[in-house]
């Protein structure tokens, strides 16, 4: 162990692609997959919420209670409590990550509407908006950056929690560190992190440029 | 023409925002609420495209009273300009100018195109059209907001205080615009502002409301300077009412003399020749086009040469058959002489008042101020 290079080489290149359900390529696919998933999830889930808890202001206080509850719930027992429900599938790890998403990105949904001035609003009233398009067009179209900005942070905190499901064995890259574990191997546990911490940073950067693409207007911060 | 017909609003905490308001507002007319804050005229105002329904009376427009047709279908065919602008700040000016056009269902590019008419025709460069809000001024957000309102062409539009928060020189020239605009548009428009001076410059017809929402006085500003109806609308229009009024009095009263002018290239004894002739101690003098470059006093004469080596005097013209009386006595204040030049519109001498045709002036205006037509509608 003490003479093993710290890393691996020739391991990488055997176990990168091998087409088999174990090799690093295969688990990065099913990582994306189920951070993907998580994101998506949470923002469907946290976009009504969010709209309902800004139209009937009295729910938004008992909504983010229990947001925070779930937000501090350790992630592991989560999917050890959901596993008899939903079994070893990727389930058992998006269904928890998504709700995650959701503590997240209500109140940035909630936020990002009630900070649209009342004047804007007013005037989409005034120009004869109906309420749904008011929404849609007004409300939420100025809530973006606020929304992406929570994205940002659902897209790293998930991607870096997938690897937790490795535990019920369905972590993506999470598997490389239980094998390095198991192996007292530290090559896998190396390229896992990396490869997690890559992704996070494609995915903050992605969302950036989707920011800078959607929203110009917000380039600079507005006086109006 | 918006009738308000016995029209209450009581806020749900018992507040009395406007109580039993009965005005008419006349079709193609500029019609102004001006009143202290707080006196309900951000609530009539909004009673009219109904973002607040009337408690008690009825608001008509052309007779339909508007609590029969659907708010957003009654809003898009009332233009509505607020104090902040109120644009989007995610769309782009030409998008902005186009919103009630997209409402109503137009194209992208007819309603693009109408709205690039309309940025010119309130005064701005093209330029500007692809650009976002938080990139213009707050006066050129003004002029996009009245844009925006005018966009689907409609026959009324309401304006709650949209010059306010802009600095002096560009409200003066907002309103000019707005002036402008409206001689070529004829919109029925209603204007709130709480500046009295707003609403005499920009109003046909000015109702002068006082906190509680009565009506204290509704009348053309003329009147309502000759005639405030009681001591609030007394206060209300401050100081120097007299002068103000001079405003809305033209020059017709005003005697204009031709025969003190001299040409600025005649020789200094011609020019005390004029003057001797003339009996006036002042002559004006004009360029070789008839315009005037100033005062000189015949006492002052050199021995010898042409007027072109004598230092002028200030002077202060006005427009013969266009400026009020007001105007040509701030002409006259603003020379040594006393006298004000009167110009036709190339600015080329038409005659001088002088001290005693502008005192005439003032005594008729004095005489007429009260009218006992106008004292009736108050
Ligand atoms: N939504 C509201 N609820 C209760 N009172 C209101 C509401 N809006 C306005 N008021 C009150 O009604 C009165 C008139 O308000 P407003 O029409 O805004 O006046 P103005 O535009 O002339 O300043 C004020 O006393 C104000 O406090
Ligand atoms: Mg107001």
């Amino acid at each position: 162990m003490d003479d093993q290079p710290l890393i691996r080489w020739d391991w990488i290149g055997r176990n990168w692609d091998t087409g088999r359900a174990g090799s690093i390529m295969s688990l990065l696919v099913d990582h994306v997959i189920m951070a993907s998933l998580a994101i998506v999830l949470g923002l469907v889930i946290a976009l009504p919420m969010g709209i309902a808890c800004v139209r009937w202001r009295w729910l938004y206080q008992p909504t983010s209670g229990v947001m925070n509850v779930i937000y501090a719930l350790p992630s592991l027992p989560v999917f050890m409590f959901l596993l008899p429900v939903t079994g070893l599938e990727r389930a058992t790890v998006i269904i928890p990550l998504g709700v995650y998403a959701v503590a997240v990105l209500v109140p940035a949904v909630v936020d990002g509407i009630t900070a649209v001035p009342d004047h804007v609003r007013q005037s989409a009233v005034a120009m004869g908006f109906n309420p749904l398009r008011r929404l849609l067009q007004i409300e939420l179209a100025l809530a973006v950056p606020v929304v992406l900005a929570g994205l940002r942070v659902v897209a790293v905190s998930s991607i870096s929690l997938v690897s937790v499901g490795a535990l019920i064995g369905q972590g993506g890259l999470g598997n490389l560190f239980t094998d390095a574990f198991k192996r007292d191997f530290l090559t896998p546990a190396i390229v896992g992190i990396v490869l997690i911490i890559a992704m996070a940073l494609i995915a903050d950067g992605l969302l950036i440029f989707l920011q800078r693409v959607l929203t110009p207007w917000a380039k600079a911060r507005r006086s109006t | 023409m918006i009738t308000f017909d016995g029209v209450t609003k009581r806020y749900g905490d018992g507040t009395v925002a406007v109580d039993h308001l009965q005005l008419e507002m006349a079709t193609g007319e500029i019609t102004v609420l001006v009143g202290p804050s707080g006196c309900g005229k951000t609530t009539s105002l909004r009673m009219i495209n109904r973002m607040i329904d009337a408690s008690e009376g009825q608001i008509l427009l052309d007779g339909v009273d508007v609590r029969t047709i659907d708010p957003p279908t009654l809003r898009r065919g009332i233009g509505y300009v607020i104090q902040q602008a109120g644009l989007f700040p995610h769309r782009t000016i030409v998008d902005n100018i186009a919103t009630v056009p997209f409402l109503l269902g137009w194209n992208r590019k007819k309603a693009r195109d109408r709205a690039m008419e309309l940025l010119e025709r309130v005064g701005l460069r093209p330029e500007m059209a692809s650009r976002y809000p938080f990139q213009l001024s707050g006066g050129q957000q003004q002029r996009v907001g009245v844009a925006r309102a005018l966009a689907a062409d409609p026959p009324v539009l309401l304006m709650d205080e949209p010059f306010s928060a802009v600095d002096p020189v560009v409200r003066t020239s907002l309103q000019e615009e707005l002036l402008r605009l409206q001689s070529e548009l004829n919109k029925t428009i209603v204007f709130v502002t709480h500046d009295i001076d707003e609403a005499i410059t920009l109003g046909d017809r000015v109702a002068v409301l006082r906190v509680g929402g009565k009506l204290a006085q509704y009348a053309e500003p003329a009147t309502l300077l000759s005639d405030p109806a009681d001591d609030f609308v007394r206060e209300f229009l401050g100081q120097d009412r007299g002068i103000r009024r001079l405003s809305f009095i033209d020059d017709s009263g005003l005697r204009l003399r031709s025969d003190l002018t001299v040409p600025v290239a005649d020789e200094v004894t011609a020019v005390a020749a004029t003057a001797a002739a003339v009996e006036s101690p002042w002559l004006a003098v004009v360029d070789e086009e008839n315009r005037p470059i100033g005062w000189v006093a015949a006492a002052d004469l050199p021995a010898a040469g042409t007027l072109r080596d004598v230092r002028l005097l200030s002077h202060g013209t006005f427009v013969r058959g266009k400026d009020s009386l007001r105007t040509a006595l701030d002409a006259a204040l603003l020379s040594p002489s006393g006298c004000a030049i009167a110009v036709d519109g190339d600015g080329r001498v038409a005659g001088v008042a002088t001290r005693e045709s502008l005192d005439e002036a003032m005594a008729l205006a004095a005489s007429a101020t009260f009218d006992p037509k106008d004292a009736a509608d108050g």
